[in-house]
């Protein structure tokens, strides 16, 4: 993890506007934030930890544990709602176990809420990594497990 | 200068034809998000693969989105001599075909084609540009979006890019101020400031350096026009950031831009690469010895980012925090504390094309106080959704109707909502309405940065207000207390309506708590939260009723508002409800007329689509004594 | 001089003055809850609202300008201040009786000031979360149910003490105030210097022991040479809480973890009271004239054996200036420079 880390930050200067672009980085390379990386890039940059920390998480890009291996993305833009997308919601997270915003106990699946991947037209959406599933009703969610991971 | 640029133009042409043997087919295939969501790009390969087989020479191209998101994923061939033929909803399967029969052969299938583009098309398809969809339409902001391939700097001069910076260059820097306020450009973020004023305000402080930032950070659920503009012409974009930065005497600029738009980023860092090489960007332009420098900043989720000010503590390394009032202007202490001109893509965009074709020209668009187009991304329970530009005055009802094509499975019109989360929602009386800044405001919605939702008679509106609320509620940054707690106690109160535990007084509770929220926040974002509330107060107050005293939802969307139920006249046992409900909550057997257990029923729907339309045997039931029947277990009874 | 007028009452005040200030000059209470006379203003509470030249504006941010009329009571001030203490309130700890701020409490001041009532509360919907308080740290305790996102301990542990150790954490409702990790407090860079604690407004921030004084005794704090003015308060005969003394010019209130929260040895059994001489491989307790005039003896007779430079003085970092001054005097006076300070060593 050690590794990953400096690997990420290694084309860095050090400059108080790199503590995005730094976290970003740290979050290609190993998936999530852990926090000998934000200590690492207060450090780096020399200023608090709990500074650090305070900006991450504000932003919903971040994440502080490790995730599934499939991140499932629920559209629920505008077009998404109006058209039912809360009830794919719905029927993911019952198929799945968890709820949005979690991940599975097998590090599988992740599944979490978004606001409109722009493919209205295609409405309610299913983004899972880069496959989009469109115009979608809730029985299909187990079809969509099932083709994201041949071995659900 | 303009020597240098015209051998620039000249090269640039002298390659594309270079590049293009217009004897030969080209096909244009639509890649942006919404084409390769859809599958755009193995269509592409598919292409490919077939002309390799058929050992056929024709050209293909990978251009922006033209706005048809309905017919995605969109192919377009032009044969020498022949106008553009467009066809829709194209597979892997649909595309070999269209190789065979069209661009091999002579056959343009009128069966797969959606129409074509120009004069002395074939007769048996329509033509589009002349049809309902591109009638009402007026190209500016996206001339070149799904027409010219984003990823050659080369297509964009030779359709005129660059020739405004070109032009700029020559001028003094009052002059371009005064051609922006001229042409009365108001800004396309939402507010619509006047460019011209901002614009000034920045060329005024003496500062050792200033900064001019792309606002990208389209954040709106269901608004995409600003990810079209820059996968679909970067450049545009660009070309708009070094006219600012010449004007106001800025060398470094930013992109501020959401980093769920990928294609965007790639397609911008290509197009900054090739501005670069053609000495357009970076050290002394045009030889003309201004320097600007443009680096590309990715957001990491956070919608109050798009208000500038937060923006700018985002860029230094902060929460995204607003600066409360008073503060100075960012125009004149922005990032790092210099002046700093923030626009939105769309606004910077336009920019070249007013320098090159003048104030006037873009004054003959739309209307006194709102001139030039607005851009929308039209979406919703609409036939036909998708990217429209129309100049500013049209009719809110040609959009809906002519563009759109009317309502999904002919259903009836409820409302439109424009302006995202900061918005409202319009009824059917409003559809006369003019689309401009001020007509909108006026009528309790806004312009916003251009997103536009149609709903039909089967959304509920409380549930549409909820759903707003609820996206305002996650996006507060939380720093002061009517937006982090207002939207969080209105948001309950929708929950408790919508859920069937509204109280007498809730109305007057809401609206009392919008006007607390809009006095008291500091930045934007809280100061229009409560608008979807309000506005569906206002046109709709008897649905919130409705849902508070009888506990009905007259759209039957509400969860705890509906009962399924499985009408027995109409059943006819045929199981597939049964079969599909995840929860076993169906029971009956063969020829015998199923039945809901409402207590282990969780209300998802699926039963509702499982019955085939010709039964139509599982309703959907509202109000307090269908609930109350529901929950003694004697439905039947009612 | 700006003049400004206030509800009618004429004030003149510094240019760059806020319009609180100028309040506060002509006497008039504006209720506030993220606003700190020792900290950069926040404008986060929204509950110092007040109408100045017809804008509804924060007191705490807003600068005055000449001639500026201000309103603090309109109809519209009036409301837009009840509903943010309605919703302040919406969200936090019910039971002012068990909290340790009861009666001292800041949102208790302002609710009152803005006048919460019954009828209207039983509108709003109330959301508070239960959450166990962070009880890892030995000196004071967090409830986040009674926090208010304030920011005054965030501004303090970055403005007064320098060690940032807590900022906002994640967004919107779910802000908290949090150190790297959302982790308790003592696996942070805190300090525990209390000086958050001090000046946060409600129960949020408390004494893992609270206690309320009988009486104060002003006094100084003995840990080092800084001499920090303090007030211990006392209740029976026993020490019972430390604060520091706004009114010390030495420390004008601030203080460090050991002179605020170290005070146990006071009322300790095992402290010393009475000076120990060594009797028979024995410390017995003595009179200070036995003890002193053993001392004088025994250096007497190393000097006048051994010579003055056999003698030497270590002094402490917990004497004062005046006191360590007089230690290498007297040391001197016996004839040698043998004098050193455990702070050196």
């Amino acid at each position: 993890m050690q590794e990953q880390t400096s690997k990420a930050l290694s084309n860095f200067e050090g400059k108080p506007n790199e503590v995005i672009p730094m976290l970003q980085a740290v979050q290609d390379e190993t998936g999530y934030l852990p926090e000998e990386a934000i200590r690492d890039i207060a450090d780096l940059i020399g200023i608090p930890e709990s500074k650090v920390y305070g900006t991450a998480t504000f932003y919903s890009q971040f994440y502080f544990s490790p995730r599934g291996k499939h991140s499932i993305k629920v559209c629920l833009g505008t077009a998404c709602h109006v058209r039912g997308g809360m009830q794919v919601m719905d029927a993911l997270e019952r198929e799945l176990g968890i709820k949005a915003g979690e991940t599975t106990a097998d590090f599988k699946f992740n599944l979490e809420r978004v606001n409109c991947v722009g493919s209205c037209a295609l409405a309610p959406v299913v983004m899972v990594g880069d496959n989009v599933f469109g115009r979608l009703v809730p029985k299909q969610a187990k079809e969509v497990l099932e083709k994201s991971d041949p071995e659900v | 200068m303009i020597q240098k640029f015209d051998t620039i133009e000249k090269e640039a042409l002298e390659a594309l034809e270079k590049e293009q043997n217009n004897d030969i087919p080209q096909i244009y295939v639509g890649c942006a998000t919404c084409g390769n969501a859809t599958g755009a790009q193995s269509v592409v390969q598919t292409i490919k693969n077939k002309l390799k087989k058929e050992d056929f020479k024709a050209e293909i191209k990978e251009v922006g989105c033209i706005g048809m998101c309905f017919a995605e994923v969109l192919v377009d061939v032009i044969k020498p001599g022949q106008p553009r033929v467009s066809y829709h909803g194209v597979t892997p399967e649909i595309a070999e075909e269209i190789v065979e029969s069209y661009v091999i052969n002579d056959d343009h299938r009128p069966d797969l084609a959606l129409g074509y583009f120009g004069e002395g098309g074939p007769e048996d398809v329509e033509r589009i540009d002349a049809g309902d969809v591109f009638k009402n339409q007026q190209r500016v902001i996206l001339k070149n979006c799904g027409v010219i391939d984003p990823e050659n700097i080369n297509e964009y001069i030779a359709r005129g890019g660059y020739r405004g910076l070109a032009e700029a260059l020559e001028m003094k820097q009052e002059d371009i101020i005064g051609v922006l306020k001229d042409s009365g450009l108001r800004g396309r973020g939402g507010a619509g400031f006047p460019a011209g004023r901002k614009w000034e305000s920045c060329l005024k402080p003496q500062a050792d350096q200033k900064y001019v930032i792309c606002n990208a950070d389209e954040g709106d659920p269901g608004a995409f026009m600003d990810r079209s503009v820059l996968e679909g012409d970067p450049h545009s974009v660009i070309e708009g950031m070094i006219i600012a930065g010449y004007t106001i005497g800025s060398s470094k600029g930013y992109f501020y831009v959401r980093a769920e738009y990928p294609l965007a980023i790639k397609r911008l860092r290509r197009a900054i690469a090739q501005a670069k090489e053609k000495n357009l960007l970076g050290e002394n332009i045009l030889g003309t010895g201004f320097n600007f420098e443009l680096e590309i900043f990715q957001g990491a989720g956070a919608f109050v980012c798009g208000e500038s000010t937060a923006l700018v503590m985002s860029i230094e390394g902060n929460r995204g925090w607003p600066k409360p009032l008073p503060r100075p202007r960012t125009t004149e202490e922005g990032l790092w504390g210099k002046p700093t001109l923030l626009n939105n893509v769309k606004t910077f965009s336009v920019v070249p094309q007013i320098l090159s074709k003048g104030a006037e020209w873009f004054r003959g668009i739309g209307t006194e106080g709102s001139p030039g187009t607005a851009v929308f991304a039209l979406t919703g329970k609409i036939n036909r959704s998708g990217l429209i530009e129309v100049p500013m005055g049209i009719e809110l009802d040609k959009i809906i109707h002519e563009i759109g094509g009317g309502i999904l499975d002919d259903r009836k019109f409820k409302a439109v909502q424009t302006g995202g989360p900061s918005g409202g929602c319009l009824p059917e009386d409003k559809l006369h309405l003019s689309v401009d800044f001020d007509t909108l405001l006026e009528a309790g919605s806004m312009m916003g940065s251009g997103g536009m939702v149609v709903i039909d008679e089967t959304t509920c509106m409380v549930d549409v207000a909820r759903y707003f609320l609820d996206f305002t509620f996650e996006e507060s940054c939380g720093q002061c207390v009517p937006c982090r707690q207002g939207t969080q106690q209105m948001l309950e109160v929708l929950n408790d309506i919508c859920e069937g535990r509204g109280r007498e007084g809730d109305i007057e509770h809401l609206l009392e708590l919008g006007d607390a929220i809009i006095k008291g926040s500091i930045c934007g974002l809280g100061q229009t939260a409560p608008n979807p509330v309000l506005s569906t107060i206002q046109y709709f107050q008897d649905e919130y009723e409705a849902h508070i005293k009888d506990h009905t939802c007259p759209a039957l969307v509400c969860k705890n508002l509906i009962v399924y139920h499985i009408d027995e006249e109409k059943c006819t046992a045929c199981g597939r409800c049964r079969k599909a409900c995840p929860v076993e909550a169906i029971s009956g057997e063969k020829k015998v007329p199923h039945k809901i257990d409402q207590e282990l029923c969780t209300k998802c729907g699926i039963c509702f689509q499982e019955c085939p339309e010709r039964f139509s045997a599982v309703e959907r039931l509202t109000g307090k004594e269908n609930l109350a029947a529901a929950a003694r277990g004697r439905l039947t009874d009612v | 001089m700006y003049k400004v007028t206030i509800n009618g009452l004429d004030v003149e005040v510094e240019q760059g003055a806020t319009v609180f200030e100028a309040a506060e000059k002509a006497g008039i209470y504006i209720p506030t809850l993220c606003y700190h006379p020792d900290l950069p203003t926040f404008g986060g509470c929204r509950v110092c609202m007040v109408e100045a030249d017809g804008k509804i504006v924060t007191a705490c941010r807003a600068p005055v300008t000449d001639g500026m009329v201000v309103k603090t009571d309109t109809e519209e001030v009036r409301k837009v201040r009840l509903t943010n203490v309605e919703l302040i309130l919406a969200s936090h700890h019910k039971d002012c009786q068990s909290c340790s701020r009861n009666n001292t409490c800041k949102l208790q001041e302002v609710s009152a000031f803005v006048g919460i009532n019954q009828d209207r509360m039983r509108q709003i919907r109330r959301s508070v979360e239960p959450v166990k308080p962070d009880d890892s740290n030995p000196f004071f305790h967090r409830d986040f149910t009674r926090c208010i996102l304030c920011g005054i301990c965030i501004r303090t542990c970055q403005e007064i003490n320098g060690v940032a150790a807590i900022d906002f954490a994640f967004r919107g409702f779910h802000t908290k105030v949090s150190v790297l990790g959302d982790k308790p407090l003592k696996d942070s860079q805190c300090e525990s210097c209390g000086e958050c604690l001090v000046r946060c407004p409600t129960g949020a921030l408390y004494l893992a022991e609270p206690a309320v004084a009988e009486r104060e005794v002003e006094s100084v704090c003995t840990y080092c040479g800084v001499g920090c003015g303090i007030k211990l308060g006392v209740r029976g005969d026993r020490v019972i809480k430390v604060e520091g003394n706004r009114d010390n010019q030495v420390n004008r209130g601030d203080l460090c973890v050991k002179g605020r929260f170290g005070f146990g040895f006071i009322n300790h059994p095992d402290r010393l009271t009475k000076p120990l001489i060594k009797k028979d491989g024995i410390f017995v307790k003595t009179s200070w004239d036995e003890a002193l005039d053993f001392i004088v003896d025994k250096m007497s007779d190393i000097k006048a054996r051994h010579g003055a430079d056999s003698l030497g003085g270590i002094s402490s970092a917990r004497c004062t200036n005046e006191e360590n001054y007089l230690f290498q005097k007297l040391f001197r006076a016996m004839g040698t420079n043998n004098v050193d300070h455990c702070a050196r060593l």
